[in-house]
């Protein structure tokens, strides 16, 4: 193992202490429970929160700022965080108004922010949840513990705190947070695996000409393997599925998202953009707005996640509002 | 045999020791199907509660139960930190304030645990999670004391079948916790919360022969 670390068990604070001083204008960082939270909180407005596991960043901490998170929650690399940090999280936001808890569909994750929802509920806290669940590599929910939340989860958090920003309440922003959850769907590919730095070895190993198809965010393999192939093959094997799975019809307009797994250059993304956007244009939908880089990572895999998000002129006009946070910043 | 909250703290030093010496297994276990901290993350919980045994006010059987549970829920994260944290807190909540337990109430505090699981992880067996080991376990436990009478007899039934129920998640598929998501792909390796409970199975069991040897 090969890392800029100086001890696998310190990574996460360390890497958040290096973060509050980066952007002190932005956020503060709580220790024990560790949590990011927007600077000046609470705001007088519906709190929006999420949380994860660390090694995807700039996910969740990366977002947490105007218009979008009012605080993240950062567990161990690709483990869940704690009930402690959401409750917390949740009393350092609360403005009166109620909080969202944005939550990717994974076993731990689901259990630690329900049990989190319970204890601030026990305390008069407001508290609605949504469970993002976009990706489509998942094939059902009879046979697994359902879609796991992916790409989506990015898009969701800018909109539904655009709309908390403005002013909606919590049952609206939890609406828009389901619309924007049942409108998109996503699919990821690795070309290298990761290592959990506390494990010290990589999740899989992937020979030279292999690739992982349907990979989620946490180093873990894929639904299957195959054979290297040229990217224009990749993409219609990542967006296939996409498109048949809402499905997407001629017609409609989305937001395009590539994203990279964390090792991907950027001259790859757009290489994959380019590639997409071709597809797109042969089944005749219109991409209203893009979004390419590395977002939602796994470490330092190197791999390619597709995102499209179907969208009506509400999520276009909160997707547009001004966001500054330290990982997206327009408008402001 | 009257159990006491002496037995239960070197039960809990005991799983501790067994978690920190196998940690690289249960975590090369979950790296096969999952996401490769298992063995990490419990170690973590296990050794802070260790470090909050010596300040503990509340040293009770269930006093030291629910701190147990407490902690692994702080600290451990993932599905195995509440769900063993509420099997833990399940287990102190049913032995309520007895200063001793004996064998009726040690099966109700590990039915009780289970049950806990099940409701937390909405899941049942044969789904390759830790309750194909645990839910064996306390079927043997029980049929073998109500056979027997004889509690060590019965605890050492119960943890040859969580061993069994341990093995026997090998072939299944998984539908439940992360290891679902490669489908047929989770075929062919042991899960890695049946192998941690099988671990305090066994430091269950060598709590209790050491209890008898007085």
């Amino acid at each position: 193992m090969k890392k800029l670390i100086n001890a696998p068990e310190n990574v996460v604070k360390e890497a958040l202490a290096g973060m509050a001083i980066a952007h002190a204008d932005l956020i503060d960082v709580h220790f024990d429970p560790d949590y990011i939270v927007r600077k000046g909180a609470p705001h007088n407005k519906v709190g929006v929160i999420s949380g994860g596991g660390s090694g995807h960043e700039p996910m969740h901490g990366g977002f947490v700022g105007y218009g979008m998170l009012d605080a993240a929650c950062p567990g161990a690399v690709f483990t869940s965080p704690v009930p402690d940090q959401m409750l917390a999280a949740t009393k350092a936001v609360n403005g009166g108004k109620g909080v969202l808890h944005i939550v990717k569909n994974y076993t731990g994750d689901v259990m630690n922010f329900e049990m989190a929802a319970e204890l601030a509920a026990a305390e008069g806290i407001e508290v609605a949840s949504v469970v993002t669940n976009d990706d489509v590599a998942v094939e059902n929910s009879t046979w697994t513990a359902g879609r796991r939340g992916v790409g989506v989860t990015v898009l969701l958090e800018k909109i539904v705190g655009a709309a908390a920003e403005a002013g909606a309440d919590l049952a609206t922003c939890k609406a828009i947070a389901e619309r924007v959850n049942a409108n998109g769907r996503s699919m990821g590919m690795a070309l290298t695996p990761c290592t959990v730095p506390q494990a010290g070895k990589p999740g899989f190993e992937l020979a030279e000409d292999e690739m992982e198809v349907g990979i989620g965010i946490h180093g873990e393999p894929g639904r299957r393997r195959e054979k290297i192939a040229p990217a224009r093959d990749i993409a219609e094997m990542l967006a296939s599925p996409i498109l048949d799975d809402l499905p997407f019809k001629s017609g409609d307009a989305v937001l395009a998202f590539v994203n990279g797994m964390g090792g991907t250059p950027l001259i790859e993304l757009y290489l994959m953009y380019n590639e997409l956007a071709r597809i797109l244009k042969d089944r005749n939908i219109t991409i209203a707005r893009s979004l390419v880089g590395s977002y939602i990572t796994s470490l330092e895999m190197a791999g390619v996640s597709f995102t499209l998000l179907r969208l009506d002129d509400e999520m276009v006009k909160l997707w547009d509002a001004p966001v500054h946070t330290p990982a997206l910043r327009w408008g402001m | 045999m009257q159990i006491t909250a002496d037995h239960v703290t070197s039960f809990l030093q005991l799983v501790a020791e067994r978690v920190k010496e196998q940690r690289e297994y249960l975590t090369r276990l979950d790296a096969a199907i999952g996401d490769a901290d298992h063995g990490v993350n419990l170690d973590r919980g296990f050794s802070t509660v260790m470090s909050k045994l010596p300040t503990a006010t509340d040293r009770s059987i269930s006093g030291l139960l629910k701190l147990t549970g407490m902690t692994l829920i702080s600290t451990v994260g993932g599905a195995s930190g509440p769900l063993y944290g509420t099997a833990f807190l399940r287990a102190g909540t049913a032995i309520g304030d007895r200063a001793t337990i004996g064998a009726e109430e040690l099966i109700a505090a590990l039915s009780a645990a289970l049950e806990g699981i099940q409701t937390r992880g909405k899941a049942t067996r044969g789904e390759k999670t830790m309750i194909d080991a645990i839910a064996p376990a306390v079927d043997a436990l029980k049929e073998q004391y109500a056979a027997s009478g004889d509690l060590l007899a019965a605890m050492r039934a119960a943890v040859a079948a969580c061993e069994q129920g341990m093995i026997a998640t090998e072939p299944m598929l998984a539908t439940k916790g992360r290891a679902s998501y490669l489908g047929e792909r989770s075929i062919g390796h042991r899960d890695p919360g049946a192998a941690s409970a099988f671990l305090m199975a066994q430091a269950m069991l060598a709590t209790l022969e050491r209890a008898a040897q007085g």
